[in-house]
């Protein structure tokens, strides 16, 4: 598969999990869209200095081309999954324990 | 890249109290299973020649799988930027509700 095709993959596994499994649905929390939002700009920071220096490089037959400040699109899509990821379970690991407490 | 990201959110770590390194266990859980997914991939895309490192920019040290040091630290470093993020709009916007409030 390609870089595309896994990134799509993976932001619909992390979509699923947020929605549907662990059911934390921070994809309907405005806390979430801040942090994307203060996470997001940041990324395209750290991204581009890793792109334009060329210490990361990708082979052009496994992305679209379309690239944000230097970085492959598909940077954006595998931040987006892993960052709803992680914090899908970080909240759901917070249920539990003041589940616990109460 | 990595040092910039952990002085561009450690400090929320003081500045608003967001407690998550005292939670590391609660953190390195929720981190835990994602990384390893995520490192998975990493893998997969290194051995397919998907991306490539230039060898004079990275410490040159390999873990497990052929994946560069800073690759194993970035599956940390940035999880734990992102779980400062949300914490840190909790504590900004404490009417807001993520889901495990106590």
């Amino acid at each position: 598969m390609s870089y595309s095709q896994i990134s799509i993959l993976a932001v619909i596994i992390a979509v699923i999990l947020d929605l549907f499994i662990i059911k934390t649905a921070l994809l309907k929390r405005a806390a979430f869209w801040s942090s994307y939002a203060i996470i997001l700009p940041f990324q395209f920071l750290t991204n581009w200095w890793l792109t334009s220096r060329n210490i990361v490089m990708y082979d052009p037959d496994v992305i679209t081309g379309i690239r944000f400040f230097s970085a492959p699109a598909e940077d954006v899509l595998f931040g987006f999954a892993l960052i709803l990821s992680v914090l899908s379970l970080w909240i759901n690991l917070g249920k539990r324990t003041s589940a616990n407490r109460s | 890249m990595l040092a910039f990201t952990v002085v561009g959110s450690f400090w929320l770590e003081i500045a608003l109290k967001v407690r998550v390194l005292r939670r590391i266990r609660r953190a390195l859980t929720a981190i835990a299973p994602v990384a390893m997914c995520f490192l998975l991939w990493d893998a997969y895309a290194i051995a397919n020649k998907h991306w490539f490192f230039d060898k004079k920019q990275i410490i040159g040290v390999f873990g497990p799988l052929n994946i560069p040091l800073e690759e194993y630290l970035f599956f940390i470093v940035i999880p734990l930027a992102a779980i400062m993020t949300i914490e840190a709009v909790r504590a900004v916007k404490k009417h807001w509700i993520i889901g495990d409030e106590k």
